[in-house]
Protein backbone atom coordinates (compact mmCIF):
# COMPACT_ATOMS: atom_id res chain seq x y z
CA UNK A 1 0.00 0.00 0.00
CA UNK A 2 1.38 3.37 -0.91
CA UNK A 3 0.78 6.03 1.72
CA UNK A 4 2.73 8.90 0.23
CA UNK A 5 4.27 9.66 -3.10
CA UNK A 6 7.64 10.36 -1.52
CA UNK A 7 9.01 6.92 -2.25
CA UNK A 8 12.00 7.00 -4.53
CA UNK A 9 12.98 3.95 -6.47
CA UNK A 10 16.66 3.18 -5.87
CA UNK A 11 18.23 0.69 -8.21
CA UNK A 12 21.42 -0.99 -7.10
CA UNK A 13 23.56 -0.58 -10.15
CA UNK A 14 27.20 -1.57 -10.48
CA UNK A 15 29.42 1.49 -10.05
CA UNK A 16 30.45 3.35 -13.15
CA UNK A 17 34.09 3.85 -14.01
CA UNK A 18 34.13 7.37 -12.55
CA UNK A 19 32.64 6.09 -9.33
CA UNK A 20 35.10 3.23 -9.13
CA UNK A 21 38.21 5.40 -9.31
CA UNK A 22 36.77 7.48 -6.43
CA UNK A 23 38.52 10.65 -7.65
CA UNK A 24 35.50 12.85 -8.55
CA UNK A 25 33.88 11.97 -5.24
CA UNK A 26 37.12 12.73 -3.40
CA UNK A 27 37.47 16.12 -5.09
CA UNK A 28 33.86 16.92 -4.24
CA UNK A 29 34.34 15.95 -0.63
CA UNK A 30 37.49 17.99 -0.33
CA UNK A 31 35.64 20.97 -1.71
CA UNK A 32 33.05 20.60 1.02
CA UNK A 33 35.64 20.41 3.80
CA UNK A 34 37.53 23.37 2.36
CA UNK A 35 34.38 25.47 2.39
CA UNK A 36 34.06 24.69 6.09
CA UNK A 37 37.54 26.09 6.68
CA UNK A 38 36.15 29.59 6.18
CA UNK A 39 32.82 29.17 7.90
CA UNK A 40 31.92 30.80 11.16
CA UNK A 41 33.00 28.69 14.13
CA UNK A 42 30.31 27.38 16.41
CA UNK A 43 32.48 27.43 19.54
CA UNK A 44 31.56 29.64 22.49
CA UNK A 45 34.68 30.40 24.57
CA UNK A 46 32.97 29.48 27.80
CA UNK A 47 34.47 31.27 30.78
CA UNK A 48 34.91 34.48 28.79
CA UNK A 49 31.80 34.22 26.64
CA UNK A 50 28.51 32.89 27.84
CA UNK A 51 25.57 31.67 25.91
CA UNK A 52 22.64 34.03 26.56
CA UNK A 53 20.02 32.28 28.65
CA UNK A 54 16.32 32.22 27.95
CA UNK A 55 14.08 34.69 29.80
CA UNK A 56 12.13 31.80 31.28
CA UNK A 57 15.16 29.71 32.25
CA UNK A 58 14.74 28.20 35.71
CA UNK A 59 18.05 28.28 37.54
CA UNK A 60 19.12 28.77 41.12
CA UNK A 61 16.47 29.82 43.63
CA UNK A 62 16.43 33.14 45.41
CA UNK A 63 14.38 34.29 48.44
CA UNK A 64 13.32 37.84 47.72
CA UNK A 65 13.13 40.82 50.03
CA UNK A 66 10.47 43.54 49.81
CA UNK A 67 11.06 47.25 49.14
CA UNK A 68 12.13 47.90 52.73
CA UNK A 69 14.59 45.03 52.64
CA UNK A 70 12.55 42.70 54.80
CA UNK A 71 12.25 39.03 53.91
CA UNK A 72 9.02 38.19 52.17
CA UNK A 73 8.87 34.54 53.16
CA UNK A 74 6.42 33.70 55.91
CA UNK A 75 7.20 30.01 56.13
CA UNK A 76 3.72 28.98 55.08
CA UNK A 77 5.13 25.77 53.63
CA UNK A 78 3.20 25.89 50.35
CA UNK A 79 6.38 25.66 48.36
CA UNK A 80 7.44 22.56 50.26
CA UNK A 81 4.02 21.10 49.62
CA UNK A 82 4.12 21.93 45.95
CA UNK A 83 7.60 20.54 45.47
CA UNK A 84 7.34 17.23 43.58
CA UNK A 85 10.88 16.28 44.53
CA UNK A 86 10.46 17.11 48.22
CA UNK A 87 13.59 19.20 48.13
CA UNK A 88 12.41 22.03 50.40
CA UNK A 89 12.30 21.93 54.20
CA UNK A 90 11.72 24.80 56.60
CA UNK A 91 11.19 25.65 60.26
CA UNK A 92 8.86 28.49 61.07
CA UNK A 93 9.40 30.92 63.93
CA UNK A 94 7.60 33.92 65.42
CA UNK A 95 9.10 37.33 64.75
CA UNK A 96 10.60 39.16 67.77
CA UNK A 97 9.53 42.83 68.13
CA UNK A 98 13.10 44.06 67.55
CA UNK A 99 13.34 42.12 64.24
CA UNK A 100 10.48 44.03 62.63
CA UNK A 101 12.71 45.51 59.93
CA UNK A 102 14.05 42.07 58.98
CA UNK A 103 10.86 40.11 58.33
CA UNK A 104 7.75 41.46 56.70
CA UNK A 105 5.13 39.37 58.49
CA UNK A 106 4.86 38.14 62.04
CA UNK A 107 5.94 34.64 61.08
CA UNK A 108 9.17 33.90 59.30
CA UNK A 109 11.35 30.98 58.24
CA UNK A 110 14.03 30.33 60.82
CA UNK A 111 15.52 27.59 58.70
CA UNK A 112 14.89 27.31 54.98
CA UNK A 113 16.77 24.64 53.08
CA UNK A 114 16.64 23.46 49.49
CA UNK A 115 18.49 20.31 48.56
CA UNK A 116 19.84 21.07 45.09
CA UNK A 117 20.53 17.39 44.44
CA UNK A 118 16.83 16.63 44.83
CA UNK A 119 15.53 19.76 43.15
CA UNK A 120 14.36 19.27 39.58
CA UNK A 121 14.05 23.01 38.85
CA UNK A 122 10.41 22.68 37.82
CA UNK A 123 9.45 26.06 39.28
CA UNK A 124 6.34 24.83 41.09
CA UNK A 125 7.55 26.49 44.34
CA UNK A 126 7.63 29.77 42.49
CA UNK A 127 4.05 29.25 41.33
CA UNK A 128 2.85 28.09 44.73
CA UNK A 129 4.27 31.03 46.71
CA UNK A 130 1.47 33.42 47.77
CA UNK A 131 3.95 36.08 48.94
CA UNK A 132 6.09 36.24 45.79
CA UNK A 133 9.07 35.30 47.94
CA UNK A 134 10.78 32.50 46.03
CA UNK A 135 11.95 32.80 42.46
CA UNK A 136 14.14 30.79 40.13
CA UNK A 137 16.76 33.07 38.64
CA UNK A 138 17.26 32.95 34.88
CA UNK A 139 20.93 33.94 34.93
CA UNK A 140 22.43 31.69 37.57
CA UNK A 141 22.75 27.94 37.77
CA UNK A 142 23.24 25.76 40.83
CA UNK A 143 27.02 25.39 41.10
CA UNK A 144 28.87 22.07 41.08
CA UNK A 145 30.66 20.74 44.12
CA UNK A 146 32.58 17.71 45.37
CA UNK A 147 30.63 17.35 48.64
CA UNK A 148 27.01 16.35 49.08
CA UNK A 149 26.67 18.75 52.01
CA UNK A 150 27.44 21.68 49.73
CA UNK A 151 24.24 21.08 47.82
CA UNK A 152 21.96 21.77 50.75
CA UNK A 153 21.42 25.49 50.36
CA UNK A 154 20.42 27.28 53.56
CA UNK A 155 19.18 30.82 54.02
CA UNK A 156 22.75 32.12 53.89
CA UNK A 157 22.91 31.24 50.22
CA UNK A 158 19.27 31.60 49.21
CA UNK A 159 18.18 34.97 50.57
CA UNK A 160 18.72 37.94 48.33
CA UNK A 161 21.74 39.93 49.57
CA UNK A 162 20.67 42.82 51.80
CA UNK A 163 23.22 45.36 50.65
CA UNK A 164 22.32 45.05 47.00
CA UNK A 165 18.77 46.02 47.73
CA UNK A 166 19.64 49.22 49.57
CA UNK A 167 21.92 50.71 46.95
CA UNK B 1 85.92 26.34 7.94
CA UNK B 2 86.48 22.81 6.92
CA UNK B 3 83.76 21.22 4.81
CA UNK B 4 83.11 18.65 7.52
CA UNK B 5 82.16 21.28 10.08
CA UNK B 6 79.97 23.07 7.54
CA UNK B 7 78.27 19.79 6.74
CA UNK B 8 77.79 19.07 10.45
CA UNK B 9 76.19 22.46 10.99
CA UNK B 10 73.97 22.00 7.96
CA UNK B 11 72.87 18.54 9.03
CA UNK B 12 72.03 19.71 12.52
CA UNK B 13 70.03 22.61 11.08
CA UNK B 14 68.06 20.22 8.87
CA UNK B 15 67.57 17.94 11.88
CA UNK B 16 66.31 20.86 13.94
CA UNK B 17 64.01 22.08 11.19
CA UNK B 18 62.57 18.60 10.71
CA UNK B 19 61.81 18.33 14.40
CA UNK B 20 60.42 21.85 14.56
CA UNK B 21 58.18 21.36 11.55
CA UNK B 22 56.99 18.01 12.90
CA UNK B 23 56.29 19.62 16.27
CA UNK B 24 54.18 22.34 14.76
CA UNK B 25 52.55 19.87 12.39
CA UNK B 26 50.87 18.34 15.42
CA UNK B 27 49.56 21.80 16.26
CA UNK B 28 48.58 22.46 12.66
CA UNK B 29 46.85 19.11 12.46
CA UNK B 30 44.67 19.95 15.40
CA UNK B 31 43.95 23.44 14.11
CA UNK B 32 43.13 22.22 10.59
CA UNK B 33 40.94 19.48 12.02
CA UNK B 34 39.14 22.03 14.15
CA UNK B 35 38.66 24.55 11.35
CA UNK B 36 37.37 21.91 8.96
CA UNK B 37 34.84 20.91 11.60
CA UNK B 38 33.79 24.48 12.44
CA UNK B 39 35.66 24.46 15.74
CA UNK B 40 38.49 26.64 17.06
CA UNK B 41 41.10 24.07 18.07
CA UNK B 42 43.75 24.53 20.75
CA UNK B 43 43.92 28.20 21.72
CA UNK B 44 44.66 28.24 25.44
CA UNK B 45 48.40 27.51 25.73
CA UNK B 46 50.05 30.75 24.66
CA UNK B 47 48.77 33.14 21.97
CA UNK B 48 46.58 31.19 19.50
CA UNK B 49 47.62 28.04 21.39
CA UNK B 50 51.10 28.22 19.89
CA UNK B 51 52.67 26.63 22.95
CA UNK B 52 50.41 23.60 22.67
CA UNK B 53 53.09 21.32 21.18
CA UNK B 54 55.37 22.14 24.13
CA UNK B 55 52.60 21.37 26.57
CA UNK B 56 51.93 18.08 24.78
CA UNK B 57 55.63 17.22 24.88
CA UNK B 58 55.89 17.98 28.58
CA UNK B 59 52.80 15.91 29.22
CA UNK B 60 54.24 12.93 27.35
CA UNK B 61 57.53 13.19 29.24
CA UNK B 62 55.80 13.08 32.59
CA UNK B 63 53.53 10.16 31.76
CA UNK B 64 54.19 6.83 33.41
CA UNK B 65 56.53 4.68 31.39
CA UNK B 66 55.13 1.20 31.14
CA UNK B 67 56.65 -1.87 29.53
CA UNK B 68 54.43 -4.96 29.43
CA UNK B 69 55.80 -7.89 31.42
CA UNK B 70 55.77 -10.31 28.51
CA UNK B 71 57.14 -7.82 26.01
CA UNK B 72 60.53 -8.34 24.42
CA UNK B 73 62.24 -5.55 26.32
CA UNK B 74 65.01 -4.60 23.94
CA UNK B 75 62.99 -4.81 20.78
CA UNK B 76 60.23 -2.90 22.55
CA UNK B 77 62.67 -0.11 23.29
CA UNK B 78 64.18 -0.26 19.81
CA UNK B 79 60.92 0.09 17.88
CA UNK B 80 60.22 3.81 18.35
CA UNK B 81 63.88 4.73 18.01
CA UNK B 82 64.21 2.81 14.78
CA UNK B 83 61.06 4.41 13.39
CA UNK B 84 62.38 7.84 14.32
CA UNK B 85 65.84 7.27 12.82
CA UNK B 86 64.48 6.01 9.51
CA UNK B 87 62.05 8.92 9.39
CA UNK B 88 64.91 11.40 9.87
CA UNK B 89 67.39 9.68 7.54
CA UNK B 90 65.41 10.40 4.39
CA UNK B 91 66.09 14.12 4.55
CA UNK B 92 69.79 13.53 3.77
CA UNK B 93 69.36 13.63 -0.01
CA UNK B 94 66.71 16.32 -0.31
CA UNK B 95 68.08 19.50 -1.88
CA UNK B 96 66.75 22.37 0.21
CA UNK B 97 68.02 25.12 -2.06
CA UNK B 98 70.65 26.12 -4.57
CA UNK B 99 74.28 26.42 -3.39
CA UNK B 100 74.74 29.09 -0.75
CA UNK B 101 77.79 31.29 -1.42
CA UNK B 102 79.28 33.10 1.57
CA UNK B 103 82.50 34.77 0.45
CA UNK B 104 84.50 32.04 -1.24
CA UNK B 105 82.95 29.08 0.49
CA UNK B 106 80.18 27.31 -1.35
CA UNK B 107 77.71 25.50 0.86
CA UNK B 108 75.52 22.98 -0.92
CA UNK B 109 72.13 22.98 0.77
CA UNK B 110 71.78 19.23 0.60
CA UNK B 111 72.98 16.55 3.01
CA UNK B 112 74.68 14.66 0.25
CA UNK B 113 74.15 14.65 -3.50
CA UNK B 114 74.06 10.89 -4.03
CA UNK B 115 73.91 9.90 -7.66
CA UNK B 116 71.32 7.31 -6.58
CA UNK B 117 69.44 9.66 -4.28
CA UNK B 118 66.05 8.42 -5.39
CA UNK B 119 67.01 4.82 -4.68
CA UNK B 120 68.32 5.86 -1.29
CA UNK B 121 64.96 7.41 -0.43
CA UNK B 122 63.18 4.23 -1.45
CA UNK B 123 65.57 2.13 0.57
CA UNK B 124 65.12 4.17 3.72
CA UNK B 125 61.35 4.48 3.32
CA UNK B 126 61.01 0.72 3.06
CA UNK B 127 63.18 0.36 6.17
CA UNK B 128 60.74 2.64 7.97
CA UNK B 129 58.18 -0.11 8.37
CA UNK B 130 60.65 -2.12 10.49
CA UNK B 131 60.23 0.29 13.38
CA UNK B 132 56.48 -0.32 13.32
CA UNK B 133 56.94 -4.05 12.83
CA UNK B 134 59.48 -4.44 15.63
CA UNK B 135 57.44 -2.31 18.01
CA UNK B 136 54.21 -4.12 17.23
CA UNK B 137 55.75 -7.56 17.47
CA UNK B 138 57.68 -6.87 20.66
CA UNK B 139 54.57 -5.59 22.46
CA UNK B 140 53.25 -9.16 22.67
CA UNK B 141 49.71 -7.96 22.08
CA UNK B 142 47.27 -9.08 19.41
CA UNK B 143 46.22 -5.60 18.46
CA UNK B 144 49.80 -4.42 18.15
CA UNK B 145 50.73 -7.44 16.07
CA UNK B 146 47.74 -6.99 13.78
CA UNK B 147 48.60 -3.34 13.35
CA UNK B 148 52.21 -4.16 12.60
CA UNK B 149 51.28 -6.84 10.07
CA UNK B 150 48.89 -4.44 8.38
CA UNK B 151 51.63 -1.80 8.21
CA UNK B 152 54.04 -4.28 6.67
CA UNK B 153 51.67 -5.64 4.03
CA UNK B 154 50.39 -2.17 3.21
CA UNK B 155 53.89 -0.82 2.75
CA UNK B 156 54.93 -3.73 0.55
CA UNK B 157 51.83 -3.36 -1.63
CA UNK B 158 52.15 0.37 -2.11
CA UNK B 159 55.92 0.44 -2.50
CA UNK B 160 55.50 -1.50 -5.73
CA UNK B 161 53.14 1.05 -7.24
CA UNK B 162 55.28 3.89 -5.90
CA UNK B 163 58.42 2.44 -7.45
CA UNK B 164 56.67 1.91 -10.77
CA UNK B 165 55.35 5.47 -10.81
CA UNK B 166 58.87 6.71 -10.16
CA UNK B 167 60.30 4.59 -12.98
CA UNK B 168 58.27 6.63 -15.46
CA UNK B 169 59.72 9.78 -13.91
CA UNK B 170 63.26 8.43 -14.09
CA UNK B 171 62.77 7.48 -17.75
CA UNK B 172 62.00 11.13 -18.38
CA UNK B 173 64.72 12.71 -16.27
CA UNK B 174 67.36 10.05 -17.01
CA UNK B 175 68.95 10.57 -13.60
CA UNK B 176 68.50 9.34 -10.05
CA UNK B 177 70.18 12.33 -8.41
CA UNK B 178 67.72 14.52 -6.57
CA UNK B 179 69.67 17.69 -7.33
CA UNK B 180 69.62 17.05 -11.07
CA UNK B 181 65.93 16.18 -11.03
CA UNK B 182 65.22 19.51 -9.35
CA UNK B 183 67.43 21.50 -11.67
CA UNK B 184 65.70 20.02 -14.72
CA UNK B 185 62.44 21.51 -13.45
CA UNK B 186 63.43 25.18 -13.44
CA UNK B 187 60.81 27.62 -14.70
CA UNK B 188 57.52 25.94 -15.47
CA UNK B 189 59.00 22.56 -16.36
CA UNK B 190 57.52 20.92 -13.32
CA UNK B 191 57.35 17.17 -13.61
CA UNK B 192 53.74 17.12 -12.51
CA UNK B 193 52.80 18.73 -15.82
CA UNK B 194 54.48 15.90 -17.76
CA UNK B 195 53.60 13.09 -15.35
CA UNK B 196 50.13 13.83 -13.94
CA UNK B 197 49.18 10.16 -13.69
CA UNK B 198 52.51 9.25 -12.15
CA UNK B 199 52.10 12.06 -9.65
CA UNK B 200 48.65 10.88 -8.67
CA UNK B 201 49.89 7.33 -8.09
CA UNK B 202 52.88 8.62 -6.16
CA UNK B 203 50.65 10.81 -4.00
CA UNK B 204 48.28 7.98 -3.12
CA UNK B 205 51.23 5.75 -2.31
CA UNK B 206 52.81 8.48 -0.19
CA UNK B 207 49.65 8.55 1.91
CA UNK B 208 49.84 4.79 2.31
CA UNK B 209 53.56 4.81 3.13
CA UNK B 210 53.20 7.42 5.84
CA UNK B 211 50.23 5.53 7.34
CA UNK B 212 48.07 8.60 7.02
CA UNK B 213 44.31 8.55 6.64
CA UNK B 214 42.59 7.22 4.57
CA UNK B 215 45.25 4.50 4.77
CA UNK B 216 45.84 4.58 8.53
CA UNK B 217 44.86 0.97 9.01
CA UNK B 218 47.97 0.09 11.07
CA UNK B 219 46.78 2.32 13.91
CA UNK B 220 43.06 2.09 13.13
CA UNK B 221 41.56 3.12 16.49
CA UNK B 222 38.11 1.77 15.73
CA UNK B 223 39.31 -1.79 15.29
CA UNK B 224 42.72 -2.15 16.87
CA UNK B 225 42.67 0.11 19.93
CA UNK B 226 45.85 1.92 18.93
CA UNK B 227 47.31 -0.51 16.41
CA UNK B 228 51.06 -1.03 16.63
CA UNK B 229 51.47 1.47 19.48
CA UNK B 230 48.73 0.08 21.71
CA UNK B 231 51.20 -0.93 24.44
CA UNK B 232 53.37 2.16 24.20
CA UNK B 233 53.19 4.96 26.69
CA UNK B 234 55.11 8.07 27.63
CA UNK B 235 57.74 9.43 25.24
CA UNK B 236 58.02 6.13 23.38
CA UNK B 237 54.46 6.68 22.19
CA UNK B 238 55.47 10.27 21.53
CA UNK B 239 58.28 9.04 19.28
CA UNK B 240 55.90 6.96 17.21
CA UNK B 241 53.45 9.81 16.80
CA UNK B 242 56.20 12.31 16.21
CA UNK B 243 57.97 10.17 13.64
CA UNK B 244 54.72 9.99 11.70
CA UNK B 245 54.78 13.77 11.39
CA UNK B 246 58.42 13.76 10.37
CA UNK B 247 57.52 11.20 7.73
CA UNK B 248 54.81 13.52 6.56
CA UNK B 249 57.23 16.44 6.35
CA UNK B 250 59.78 14.38 4.43
CA UNK B 251 57.26 12.93 2.00
CA UNK B 252 55.90 16.42 1.37
CA UNK B 253 59.47 17.49 0.64
CA UNK B 254 59.97 14.52 -1.69
CA UNK B 255 56.71 15.22 -3.53
CA UNK B 256 57.63 18.88 -3.90
CA UNK B 257 61.13 17.97 -5.08
CA UNK B 258 60.19 15.27 -7.55
CA UNK B 259 57.02 16.72 -9.06
CA UNK B 260 56.69 20.37 -8.17
CA UNK B 261 60.06 21.77 -9.06
CA UNK B 262 61.61 21.68 -5.60
CA UNK B 263 63.08 25.09 -4.84
CA UNK B 264 62.34 26.42 -8.32
CA UNK B 265 59.64 28.94 -9.06
CA UNK B 266 59.34 30.80 -12.37
CA UNK B 267 59.71 34.34 -11.05
CA UNK B 268 62.65 33.49 -8.80
CA UNK B 269 64.59 31.62 -11.48
CA UNK B 270 64.83 34.80 -13.53
CA UNK B 271 66.46 36.70 -10.63
CA UNK B 272 70.19 37.41 -10.40
CA UNK B 273 72.02 34.72 -8.43
CA UNK B 274 72.89 35.78 -4.90
CA UNK B 275 71.99 35.41 -1.26
CA UNK B 276 68.47 36.78 -1.76
CA UNK B 277 67.72 34.32 -4.52
CA UNK B 278 69.02 31.44 -2.43
CA UNK B 279 66.84 32.30 0.53
CA UNK B 280 63.78 32.95 -1.62
CA UNK B 281 64.31 29.56 -3.23
CA UNK B 282 64.42 27.90 0.18
CA UNK B 283 61.24 29.78 1.05
CA UNK B 284 59.57 28.54 -2.13
CA UNK B 285 60.46 24.95 -1.29
CA UNK B 286 59.08 25.31 2.21
CA UNK B 287 55.90 26.93 0.93
CA UNK B 288 55.39 23.89 -1.29
CA UNK B 289 56.18 21.55 1.60
CA UNK B 290 53.71 23.31 3.90
CA UNK B 291 51.06 23.15 1.23
CA UNK B 292 51.48 19.39 0.99
CA UNK B 293 51.46 19.00 4.76
CA UNK B 294 48.18 20.89 4.73
CA UNK B 295 47.01 18.66 1.92
CA UNK B 296 47.81 15.56 3.99
CA UNK B 297 45.70 16.95 6.83
CA UNK B 298 42.94 18.15 4.55
CA UNK B 299 42.58 14.65 3.11
CA UNK B 300 42.69 13.09 6.56
CA UNK B 301 39.73 15.13 7.74
CA UNK B 302 37.74 14.56 4.54
CA UNK B 303 37.98 10.89 3.67
CA UNK B 304 36.90 7.91 5.73
CA UNK B 305 39.30 5.02 6.24
CA UNK B 306 39.52 2.33 3.59
CA UNK B 307 38.44 -1.17 4.38
CA UNK B 308 41.34 -3.61 4.25
CA UNK B 309 40.19 -5.42 1.11
CA UNK B 310 39.53 -2.07 -0.58
CA UNK B 311 43.05 -1.02 0.33
CA UNK B 312 44.54 -4.14 -1.23
CA UNK B 313 42.28 -3.90 -4.29
CA UNK B 314 43.28 -0.29 -4.83
CA UNK B 315 46.96 -1.08 -4.46
CA UNK B 316 47.22 -4.22 -6.55
CA UNK B 317 44.35 -3.99 -9.02
CA UNK B 318 44.25 -0.26 -9.70
CA UNK B 319 47.50 1.50 -8.92
CA UNK B 320 49.99 -1.08 -10.17
CA UNK B 321 48.27 -1.56 -13.57
CA UNK B 322 47.90 2.22 -13.85
CA UNK B 323 51.57 2.67 -13.06
CA UNK B 324 52.51 0.12 -15.74
CA UNK B 325 50.28 1.89 -18.25
CA UNK B 326 51.95 5.14 -17.27
CA UNK B 327 55.39 3.64 -17.95
CA UNK B 328 54.26 2.42 -21.36
CA UNK B 329 52.79 5.81 -22.29
CA UNK B 330 55.94 7.57 -21.14
CA UNK B 331 58.05 5.16 -23.14
CA UNK B 332 56.02 5.68 -26.31
CA UNK B 333 56.15 9.47 -25.97
CA UNK B 334 59.88 9.41 -25.33
CA UNK B 335 60.45 7.18 -28.38
CA UNK B 336 58.34 9.44 -30.58
CA UNK B 337 60.35 12.46 -29.44
CA UNK B 338 63.60 10.73 -30.40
Amino acid sequence: MQLTNKRKHMARKPMTFLERIYLPAIVKGMGITLSHLFKKKATIQYPEQKRPMSEVFRGLHILKRDDQGAERCTACGLCALACPAEAITMTAAERKPQDKHLYREEKYAEVYEINMLRCIFCGLCEEACPKAAIFLQNDKMAPASYEREDFIFGKDRLVEPFLLKKS
Amino acid sequence: MSPIIIKLIFVSIVFGISLFVAMYSTYAERKVAAFLQDRLGPNRAGPFGLLQPLADGVKLFFKEEFIPLKADRWLFLMGPGFFMITALMTSAVIPFGPDLKIGDTVIPLQGTDLNVGLLYIFGVVSLGVYGVLIGGWASNNKFSLLGAIRAASQNISYELAMGLSIIALVMMTATLSMREIVDQQSGWHWNVLYQPLGFLIFLVCAFAETNRAPFDLPECETELVGGYHTEYSSMKLGFFLFAEYINMFISSAVIATLYFGGYHAPFIDSMDPGMLKTFLSIGVLFAKIFFFIFFFMWVRWTLPRFRYDQLMNLGWKMLIPLAVVNIIITGIVLLMKM
